[in-house]
């Protein structure tokens, strides 16, 4: 298990980064936390002529607060998300999302960036993105710079709009008001760390009387690409959310969408069960929290 | 198959800066097994799910089958044969493995070692939760867990398991 | 039954010596050898669940800089023997490459050898084999069909053993019985899969005609078989037993791997080295474990006596065999588990299918079968609505019914099951564990209390080679031990096999301490290697506490005999008069007059003219076991005494399962165990512990699944899950000690403890969930989906 032969190289800065694209194209990869990558190419799965090595790029780990939206850079650690508290309170979702992405070592290397370019279907972040309707800023050398929401990113498994010649360089966090939003992930993994034979999660902000102000909820593992429903979940904006039976029929309108896959761990019907049932708690666990977001302040 | 080519790197490895010519391929593992010699760090699977590889990269737990030796060029590594204090001494949780019996074969111990380093630098006092969830990414086949959790403790200072 | 000796060293705590190097960094495993002009291989494996092999192209990857050597069946096969399988079938050929036909996919078809394992993996990638593929077959039960597609043509069928036993009254014990209850348990192709894959070296040296061969081997008589395969004197071959082996649990044999290697070493005239990736271990590694169906059929009384059994196991041992069909084999030796069953019937049917081969696991086949006999104790108990533990308790083997014979002709040397039983639900404590499981009821999980109560027989001899295969007449199964007392006083033992995790350099320095009343820590053990090393059968069957520790004790006392026999001739005093204490002899009435240890050594290495007549001098001895009960041929009915040694475990577990993700949480793990005599607690606790975690992987998470193709699904560590830190739950031991009447200090064997009975304990507590509502299962692994399934099978049945 040894990968085919390919050159290095670690430009200094995100221009010569773009300028090697531009040159090398489909042969070139990007490498930034290598947590797929480099199992793929052991495999030989994948085997770049060229590989740019994004790591040290300071201008991809930047972090910017300002009101409404949180702009990290792509190449920003897990890990160093993990340990930002401050940024946790601004984004529940993908504190709750990270506590099930693999393992110590995984984080430390893996990239937000890296995670939702990789567009495992299974996977956290590109859920918790979804689910936050994050906006991706990516870039080229000969396109420029260009925006897009991640929810026309993910294309398919392992498949996601990043061209050839392209960098993901950072992603725009929506946040939400802190009074009044809760977040929940949950998810099914025979081993802790892996990923999941299905994942649901979901953020939803309320008023102080407990009616649903805005809402969204989703699955991972349960097709192509990781789904969110904002429109499904639409239905719960004007609601009390401590209704078990409106949660349980948006999940299971949700699910009704999927188009999970069948291997041996799990059947498709399996996991549309898994997707309806979690998004169900994710829903439920969410209001909890938003509803104690106001006990927490009080 | 076009002629070989080395790219050169310096890494300082457990204090000290070595300096090679690696092929890009060459991951950190191989290379410090097999061109440094430091045969302590263990390759169990390649795909970066059993921690065998685990290293300290500027201080931080990786997997060193995950990441290749060029891309370690200028960084410090830390690997099993560069935890303990002192030639002859024994750190802490080395210690503590050695008192607890923590390893049988000894074959994931390094990578063991190098999570508990890693948490108990992050963490002085985990719980077993925290220790538990710290080496969740570090499969043993001999020990079921238990006396390396109770090891980690034991160095700690909390309360160990059963048959104490 | 007599009280446990009171010793000095053994049973105590003490620090493993082979821990100090494992914690810096300096192990050797056979990975770690650097030789000089090391080679590398890679391998070409069929892609095709059975296929013919047209032709092999390796001129491109001949021709690459970098290559030394591409090598196919076509050349290896004339120039090496078959290996040979563990039963009579001399038409199921075994080679480390194909030829002609592959019979897996994953079996190996070409290796390159290469500068570097890299550029050898590249040239690989140039080799161009044309297959044409062949019907295949890959369920055991179709593959007994008469019209199925066969494995090894030249056998005439896919059956590789078969055979009837009958112990006892089975028929009338039937007739006789009220009740019968039948079932089908399944147990799932998995393995130990250590976290070391296999790795093996070898250099032959032209000029003194030598092999050496490094390798992470658990293997009975590899050498032996190593050079037969080559067609090299035994003494031409040197395998280093003094690499650390980084796991095994049964199944680092490797003899395919290093019969290539040996082979590739010879042709190049160059070191070698093979380390399987493992991706090559998963799939072509020939590992996997017992992978069987139990039909099963208990007949018992009212009050829930069982009388007879009739048990058929098939067991799917993949494309080839080496000893795999003797895994049928060896429970015969615990058949009826520790329950007084008066009669048995056992059809053991070792069938091949296009799967990769079954090697030796953990237990060698005892844990599907206490299992599959476990699964029927707790039916009979819900079938008579009765409680499973007063169930096992009426059928237990009392503690002083021993030694028991049972009806397959293997005598259990001693036990007491019921009080092991009671220390466990005491240390539970059992009611605090129901109350557990009733607040997860109330809850809304479904929970359950999972028992077992099992055998692990020990002392591993080979009494299922002459049993299966008349014209094998093995019946010793020896290990040996040698020790040498230096003229600086020091001493040092040599044991003649390596160690894969057993910590055996501690087992012999404590043993060697406790009989010559010295310092364990300042005693040197060794590995010799097998040019140098006294016979050894390898730390299989849970043998080497009782086969290298009595074999070491043995040596021991030779030593001690002779120290004495120096200091009664130089003191003038007979043996009766003189004491031994911490390796000085004294006369027991006048202590001034006596003779130190360093006195004595230099008297034995030194001065013949102060020796007794007839000793000769220095200070070694070797003593070569045999196995107790041991030597002892088959009946024609195929009774025979497998094992000497009896180990008991029971385990009681809480587990609940959400009833809607089914994903599996174990909350409470208590294991009562008694191995007679613990020489080293904490290694016993660390081996029960870690069987136990294997046994939660079998039960829950393991599996070698294949598609209907006869491909692998499970070849990454991202699809076959061996259990983490998270799914394993904190364990408690509880022990106890009824020694053997058999061995040197009453001990037992422990290699396999905690997986001979955790899968058992863990399905019944996922039984016991399931009861309430009406569900079932009887197949591992109990995966969440799996668990979804029986759930969604019972709401179907129920409405």
């Amino acid at each position: 298990m040894k990968a085919a032969a390919f050159d290095y190289v670690r430009p200094d800065s995100l221009r010569e980064t773009l300028e090697l694209l531009e040159q090398h194209g489909d042969d070139a990869k990007l490498i930034a936390g290598g947590q797929s990558l480099v199992p793929m190419m052991a495999m030989r799965l994948t085997r770049p002529a060229l590989l740019i090595d994004i790591n040290r790029l300071a201008e991809l780990k930047n972090l910017k607060r300002s009101a409404g939206s949180i702009l990290m850079g792509a190449g920003t650690r897990q890990r160093s998300v993990e340990d930002d508290t401050a940024l946790h309170a601004q984004l529940p979702l993908v504190k709750c999302a990270l506590a099930w992405v693999g393992h110590a070592q995984t984080r430390n290397r893996g990239t937000v960036g890296g995670s939702l370019v990789h567009a495992d279907p299974s996977a956290e972040l590109p859920l918790a993105a979804l689910i936050l309707d994050a906006r991706l800023h990516l870039k080229s050398k000969a396109k420029g710079e260009r925006e897009l929401p991640v929810s026309e990113f993910f294309l398919g498994p392992m498949f996601s709009d990043t061209g050839a010649t392209e960098c993901l360089t950072a992603i725009e966090w929506p946040v939400w008001e802190r009074q009044g939003t809760g977040a929940a992930f949950d998810e099914v993994a025979i081993r802790h760390g892996d990923f999941a034979l299905a994942s649901a999660a979901a953020q939803v902000q309320v008023d102080a009387q407990g009616v649903c102000l805005r809402a969204n909820v989703g699955a991972g593992g349960v097709d192509g690409v990781p789904r969110a429903f904002p429109a499904i979940a639409e239905r719960l904006v004007g609601q009390r959310l401590d209704n078990d039976d409106l949660l349980r029929s948006v999940a299971v309108d949700a699910t009704a969408t999927c188009e999970p896959g069948n291997d041996p761990h799990a059947s498709a019907e399996y996991r549309r069960h898994l997707a309806t049932v979690l998004m169900e708690r994710v829903l439920r666990q969410a209001a909890w929290a938003a509803a104690a977001s106001f006990e927490g302040s009080k | 198959m076009s002629k070989i080519k080395l790219t050169s790197i310096a890494i300082k490895v457990n204090g000290v800066v070595r300096e090679a010519q690696v092929e890009p391929r060459t991951t950190l593992v191989d290379f410090l097994r097999d061109t440094l010699f430091l045969t302590g760090t263990h390759i169990g699977c390649e795909h970066g799910v059993c921690g065998a590889c685990s290293v300290l990269v500027d201080g931080d737990p990786v997997r060193s089958c995950c990441m290749f030796a060029v891309q370690a060029d200028g960084l410090s590594v830390t690997t099993v044969e560069g935890l303990a204090p002192e030639r002859g001494k024994l750190s802490a949780i080395q210690d503590a493995f050695c008192e607890k019996h923590a390893m049988q074969c000894g074959y994931c111990t390094p990578g063991m070692l190098i999570a508990c380093h890693a948490l108990v630098e992050r963490n002085p006092h985990p719980d077993e939760a925290a220790i538990r969830e710290a080496i969740s990414g570090n499969l043993c086949r001999c020990t079921g867990y238990q006396q390396i959790v109770d090891a980690v403790k034991h160095a700690t200072g909390a309360k160990s398991g059963a048959h104490d | 039954m007599t009280e446990p000796r009171k010793f000095r060293y053994i049973g105590r705590h003490r620090r493993a010596v082979e821990h100090r190097r494992f914690v810096v960094g300096k192990g050797r495993y056979a990975a770690d050898i650097q030789l000089q002009g090391l080679l590398h291989v890679a391998i070409v494996a069929s892609p095709h669940a059975h296929a013919k092999i047209i032709s092999i192209d390796t001129a491109a990857a001949l021709a690459m800089p970098g290559v030394h050597a591409v090598l196919t069946g076509e050349e290896l096969n004339v120039n090496t023997e078959a290996m040979l399988p563990g039963v009579d079938a001399p038409q199921v050929k075994r080679y480390p490459l194909a030829h002609g036909v592959a019979r897996y996919s994953g079996e190996w078809v070409v290796a390159i050898v290469a500068e570097s394992r890299a550029l050898a993996e590249d040239a690989a990638e140039l080799v161009e084999v044309e297959y044409e593929p062949l019907p295949h077959i890959v369920d055991p039960e179709q593959a007994l069909q008469a019209d199925a597609p066969l494995v090894h043509a030249a056998n005439g069928s896919n059956v590789i053993f078969q055979r009837v036993f009958n112990w006892g009254e089975v028929d009338a014990h039937f007739a006789a019985a009220p009740h019968k209850l039948s079932y089908r348990a399944r147990w799932a192709r998995s393995s130990t899969v250590p976290i070391e894959t296999f790795a093996v070296s070898a250099w032959s040296n032209d000029a003194t005609g030598i092999l050496d061969v490094w390798a992470s081997i658990q293997m009975p008589k590899f050498p032996d078989q190593l050079a037969r395969a080559l067609r090299m004197p035994g003494n031409a071959v040197r395998v280093h037993f003094d690499v650390d082996v980084g796991g095994s649990y049964g199944v680092k044999r490797g003899l395919k791997h290093a019969v290539l290697v040996g082979y590739l070493a010879r042709k190049t005239g160059r070191p070698v080295r093979f380390i399987e990736d493992r991706l090559e271990n998963m799939r072509g590694g020939d590992m996997q474990g017992p992978d069987r169906i139990f039909d099963v059929t208990l007949a018992f009384d009212g009050r829930g006596i069982i009388r007879s059994m009739r048990m058929r196991a098939v067991d799917d041992v993949g494309a080839y065999a080496g000893r795999s069909p003797l895994q049928l084999g060896k429970p015969v030796g615990a058949i009826i588990g520790p329950y007084r069953i008066a009669s048995v019937q056992y059809e053991a049917i070792s069938v091949m299918t296009n799967k990769t081969p079954q090697e030796a696991v953990r237990g060698f086949g005892q844990a599907p079968t206490n299992y599959a006999i476990e699964t029927g104790i707790d039916k009979v108990a819900r079938y008579l609505n009765m409680d499973r533990i007063e169930l096992r308790l009426r059928n237990l083997i009392g503690k002083d019914e021993f030694p028991y014979l049972i009806p397959s002709g293997t005598t259990y040397d001693s036990g007491d099951y019921a009080t092991v039983l009671g220390k466990a639900l005491d240390a539970a404590p059992l009611a605090e564990i129901e109350k557990e499981r009733d607040a997860l009821r109330a809850r809304g999980q479904l929970a359950g209390i999972g028992i077992s109560t099992c055998l692990e027989p020990s002392g591993g001899n080979s009494a299922f080679e002459p049993l299966f295969n008349p014209k094998n007449q093995t019946t010793t199964w020896m290990d040996s031990c040698l020790i040498r007392i230096d003229l600086n006083e020091s001493i040092t033992a040599l044991m003649g096999t390596s160690t894969s995790g057993q910590a055996h350099e501690t087992l012999v320095s404590t043993v060697v301490g406790e009989v010559l009343d010295r310092e364990p820590d300042s005693i040197r053990v060794l590995h010799a290697d097998s040019l140098n090393a006294l016979p050894s059968n390898s730390p299989v069957g849970s043998r080497m506490a009782i086969m290298l520790g009595g074999a070491a004790a043995g040596a021991a006392k030779k030593l001690r005999a002779k120290l004495m026999r120096i200091a009664a001739h130089n003191l003038g005093l007979p043996e009766s008069e003189l004491v031994y204490q911490d390796g000085n002899i004294a006369a027991k009435t006048e202590p001034a007059k006596r003779l130190t240890w360093g006195q004595l050594v230099e008297i034995a290495h030194r001065k013949i003219h102060q020796m007794p007549k007839g000793d000769e001098p220095g200070l070694q001895e070797k003593f070569v076991l045999e196995v107790p009960t041991g030597g002892k041929l088959p009946t024609a009915d195929g009774r025979v005494q497998m094992y000497p040694c009896h180990s008991f475990e029971t385990h009681l577990v809480l587990a609940s399962l959400d009833p809607q993700t089914c994903k599996v949480t174990v909350h409470r793990y208590v294991c009562g165990h008694d191995c007679g005599v613990m020489i080293s607690p904490d290694v016993v606790h660390g081996m029960t512990y870690g069987g136990i975690a294997h046994g939660l992987g079998a039960a829950l998470m393991e599996k070698f699944a294949f598609s209907d193709d006869g491909q692998l699904l499970s070849g990454t560590f991202m699809d076959y899950l061996l259990p983490s830190s998270m799914e394993v739950p904190s364990i408690s031991i509880v022990d106890h000690c009824t020694p053997s009447p058999l061995t040197e200090f009453g001990q037992k064997g422990s290699g396999e403890a905690g997986y001979l009975g955790g899968p058992a304990a863990i399905a019944s507590a996922i039984n016991d969930a399931l009861a309430p509502v009406g569900a079932s299962i009887d197949a591992l692994p109990m995966t969440p989906y799996a668990l979804w399934h029986a759930l969604a099978r019972a709401e179907k049945n129920s409405s």
